[in-house]
C-alpha cells in the first residue's frame, strides 16, 4: 500500500460547501495555507480531521495534499489515540475538530497518548468558547482552556487571528512539545497583518496604561484593542497585552503590567475560572503584586444559545461590552 | 506473607460462548528445534514473571501466563527486529492493550539488548523505568505506552497510517484483552483500519475469559467475537493461543502475504494462569503474590515437576503493592 493509496475521503472542490470555504471562514483558510507551507517546505506534517473538513477548511489542504489527509470521520477519540501512533514514526499529525469534542471527548487520549507519551501531535481545536452560538452547549467550549493547561507537558495556544495562527503553525515546526490550537470560527477580523512575529510563551504588548491593562487572548484581542482605542481617546491610560500562548504563561509581561498599572482585567472567551483569568491570578497572587485583578469571560455558567455576535453582546464580550466593563470597573 | 489473590468469581477458565475452531494450520513445517525454542522462551517469561512480581509482592502472574506464547512467538519468531536498536524506523512494532501483562514483556525487551538486565532487577521499585504498565517514555522497546484501555488499537493504526506516509513498511501487533473489546474506541479503531486497508495491521485478542470482575461473558457479553470483527471488515483467525507452532504457522503466513487489504485479527483462545495449576482453576489470579512456599511450587510446575498438592490457599489479605 502506497501513501497514494490513503483514503483522504470524499473532497471535492467543485463542491457547494468547497466553494463556500472562504466567504463563509476566511479566518481558517490560514489553517489550511499554514500546513501547506510546511508541506512545501520540506516538513513531514499530515492533517487530519473528524468528518469537519469544511467546518475547519482542511478540505483545502486535503484536495492539495491528499497524501497527507486523513479523514477519520466521526471518531474524535480514535482519531487523537491515531495522531499519537502516526507521530512515533517521524511524521507530524495536525488534527482538527471542534474544541468542545477535542477538549472535553478526548482528554484522556490526549492526556496519556500525546502529552504524556511526549509526542509531537499538534491539536486544533477550532470554534472554541461560544462560537457555535445556536448550536448549543455541547457545541461550546468553555472548559478547554482549564483543562489543556492543567495537562502537563502540553503547549497551550489561543491565537487571536489567522494570521497569528499561521505564525504559530510555522513557528511550530521546530517545537518539540505536542501543542493545542485554540481557535476561533475563521470570521473574526484580523488583528495582524501577514504572519507577525511570533515567539511561543512571548506576549504581545499592544499599549501600556497606568489605570488598567487588559490581557486578552484569542478572539477577544481584536474587540479588547477597540475597546482599548476608545478608551484612551477618552483620556483614560488603559494598556492592552495579547496573551496568544496560555501555556508557558508570559509571567515576566503579567508581572510588567502589574507593576505599571492599578488594575489587570483579563478577557477570555472561555469560563472565567482556569482559564486565562485563573492562569494569571497564579501568576499575580504567588508575586504579591499591588494590582488587582479583575476577570471578564464566561462567568462559571452554561452561555445562552444565540447567533454569535448576539452572545457576544450579552456577555459584553464585543469592544463596546468591554469599553463598558473597563468603564464600571474605573468608575 | 501469606499467598494472596484479589477476589474473583467462581473458574470457568475457558470462558462461556467459545466454539472451537477447524485447525487451519500446518504446525509440522517448523523445525523441532524452532518449537522447543519457542517454548523454552515462553517458560522464561512465566519464570521471569514470578521472579519480579516477587519484588514487587502484588502483579497480574495469570494475565500474563495466558500470553506467554504469543510473547514468545511475536518476539523469537514473527517481529522483525535488530538486537540492540530499540527505535530502528523499519521494525516491526507491538503495543499492548492489556498493559498490565508488561512484566512478561520486559524480560524479551532485555532480552533484545533494548535496556540492561539489570534493570529487572529493581522492577517497580523507586527509580526503574519498568512498572507495572508498559512506558514507552521509560523503557526502550516499548513502542507505545498503556495503561488505560481501549487506546492502543488506534495508536498501531496510526503508526502504520504514519509507516505508508513515510515510506516505510513495517507490521504493527496489538495486543488487545478480551475484556478491551468493551471499550468503545476499540470499534472506532477496527472501522478506520478496514476502511484504510490496513494489512500491515495485526490485532490479538488474548482470549483469556477473564476480567477483573469475573468472567467477560458474564460481566459484559462479547461474543460472537469473530462474527463481530468480520463484521468491521477484518479478517478473522482462531488459534491455540498456547500453541506455540500453531502461532509461529500462523504469524508466518500473516507477514508472507504482503497483498493482504483486510487487517487480521488473531483470537488466541487462551487460559489464564496458564503453566500453573492452581492459577488455571482459580479466577481469583487477576492480581496477586504468592507466598515462597507457593512460588517455588509454580516454578517446579512451569519447569515441567510435579507441583506440591498443599499450595495456593486464597487469603483475604491484600498483597502489600505499598
Amino acid at each position: 500500500m502506497t501513501a497514494a493509496e490513503t483514503l483522504a475521503g470524499p473532497v471535492n472542490p467543485g463542491s457547494w460547501q468547497y466553494r463556500q470555504l472562504n466567504a463563509r471562514a476566511p479566518g481558517l483558510s490560514y489553517l489550511s495555507d499554514a500546513l501547506s507551507a510546511l508541506v512545501e517546505d520540506g516538513h513531514p506534517v499530515m492533517a487530519g480531521t473528524a468528518d469537519l473538513q469544511y467546518s475547519n477548511g482542511l478540505a483545502r489542504f486535503a484536495a492539495r495534499y491528499p497524501d497527507r489527509f486523513i479523514q477519520f470521520g466521526i471518531s474524535e477519540q480514535n482519531m487523537v489515540s491515531a495522531a499519537a501512533g502516526i507521530a512515533t514514526t517521524g511524521m507530524t499529525p495536525f488534527v482538527a475538530t471542534f474544541a468542545s469534542f477535542l477538549g472535553l471527548l478526548c482528554c484522556e487520549q490526549i492526556r496519556m497518548d500525546v502529552a504524556y507519551s511526549a509526542l509531537p501531535v499538534r491539536l486544533i481545536g477550532h470554534h472554541a468558547g461560544i462560537a457555535l452560538g445556536f448550536y448549543g452547549t455541547s457545541h461550546h467550549a468553555t472548559e478547554d482552556l482549564a483543562i489543556m493547561r492543567s495537562i502537563a507537558g502540553l503547549t497551550v495556544v489561543n491565537p487571536a487571528d489567522g494570521p497569528q495562527l499561521a505564525a504559530a503553525i510555522k513557528a511550530s515546526a521546530d517545537h518539540p512539545e505536542p501543542i493545542y490550537f485554540r481557535i476561533g470560527r475563521g470570521q473574526e477580523p484580523n488583528v495582524y497583518d501577514d504572519l507577525p512575529d511570533f515567539r511561543f510563551g512571548k506576549a504581545i504588548e499592544h499599549e501600556t496604561g497606568t489605570d488598567l491593562t487588559i490581557i486578552a487572548c484569542g478572539t477577544m484581542v481584536h474587540p479588547s484593542r477597540e475597546a482599548v482605542r476608545a478608551l484612551r481617546a477618552s483620556g483614560l491610560s488603559v494598556g492592552l497585552i495579547d496573551m496568544h500562548t496560555i501555556k508557558p504563561l508570559d509571567r515576566e509581561a503579567v508581572l510588567a503590567a502589574a507593576e505599571r498599572s492599578r488594575i489587570i482585567l483579563t478577557v477570555e472567551e472561555h469560563n472565567i475560572l482556569g482559564g486565562l483569568g485563573g492562569a494569571v491570578a497564579e501568576v499575580m497572587a504567588e508575586a504579591g503584586t499591588k494590582a488587582v485583578l479583575i476577570r471578564h469571560g464566561i462567568r462559571d455558567e452554561y452561555s445562552l444559545i444565540a447567533p454569535p455576535t448576539h452572545l457576544y453582546r450579552h456577555y459584553q464580550l464585543d469592544a463596546a461590552g468591554i469599553e463598558t466593563v473597563v468603564h464600571d470597573i474605573l468608575s | 506473607m501469606p499467598t494472596t489473590a484479589i477476589a474473583g468469581p467462581a473458574p470457568d477458565p475457558m470462558g462461556a460462548g467459545r466454539t472451537p475452531t477447524p485447525e487451519i494450520l500446518a504446525p509440522e513445517i517448523l523445525a523441532p528445534e524452532t518449537i522447543a525454542h519457542l517454548e523454552e522462551r515462553a517458560r522464561h517469561v512465566r519464570l521471569e514473571t514470578i521472579r519480579l512480581i516477587a519484588i514487587a509482592k502484588v502483579g497480574h502472574y495469570s494475565s500474563t501466563f495466558s500470553c506467554a506464547e504469543l510473547f514468545a512467538t511475536l518476539y523469537y519468531d514473527a517481529m522483525r527486529l535488530r538486537h540492540g536498536e530499540p527505535r530502528w524506523p523499519d521494525r516491526d512494532r507491538f503495543l499492548m492493550g492489556k498493559g498490565h501483562a508488561a512484566v512478561g514483556l520486559y524480560p524479551l525487551l532485555a532480552d533484545w539488548g533494548f535496556f540492561p538486565k539489570e534493570l529487572l532487577d529493581g522492577y517497580t521499585r523507586l527509580g526503574n523505568p519498568l512498572g507495572d504498565h508498559p512506558d514507552m517514555t521509560k523503557v526502550p522497546g516499548v513502542d507505545f505506552s498503556s495503561g488505560s484501555i481501549g487506546h492502543a488499537l488506534s495508536a498501531g493504526l496510526g503508526m502504520v497510517m504514519g509507516g505508508r506516509m513515510m515510506g516505510r513498511r513495517f507490521d504493527v501487533y496489538v495486543m488487545l484483552g478480551d475484556g478491551e473489546m468493551q471499550e468503545g474506541q476499540v470499534w472506532e479503531a477496527a472501522m478506520a483500519a478496514a476502511h484504510q486497508k490496513a494489512g500491515n495491521l495485526i490485532a490479538i485478542v488474548d482470549r483469556n475469559g477473564y476480567q477483573l470482575d469475573g468472567q467477560v461473558d458474564e460481566v459484559m457479553g462479547i461474543e460472537p467475537l469473530a462474527d463481530k470483527w468480520r463484521a468491521f471488515g477484518w479478517e478473522v483467525h482462531e488459534v491455540d493461543g498456547h500453541d506455540v507452532a500453531a502461532l509461529a504457522t500462523l504469524f508466518r503466513r500473516l507477514k508472507q502475504d504482503k497483498t493482504r487489504r483486510k487487517p487480521a485479527c488473531v483470537i488466541a483462545r487462551t487460559l489464564k494462569g496458564k503453566g500453573v495449576g492452581y492459577m488455571e482453576r482459580e479466577a481469583g489470579w487477576h492480581l496477586g503474590y504468592l507466598a515462597p512456599e507457593d512460588e517455588a511450587a509454580a516454578i517446579a510446575e512451569i519447569m515441567g515437576q510435579p507441583a506440591s498438592p498443599a499450595i495456593a490457599q486464597k487469603d483475604a489479605a491484600q498483597g502489600d503493592a505499598r
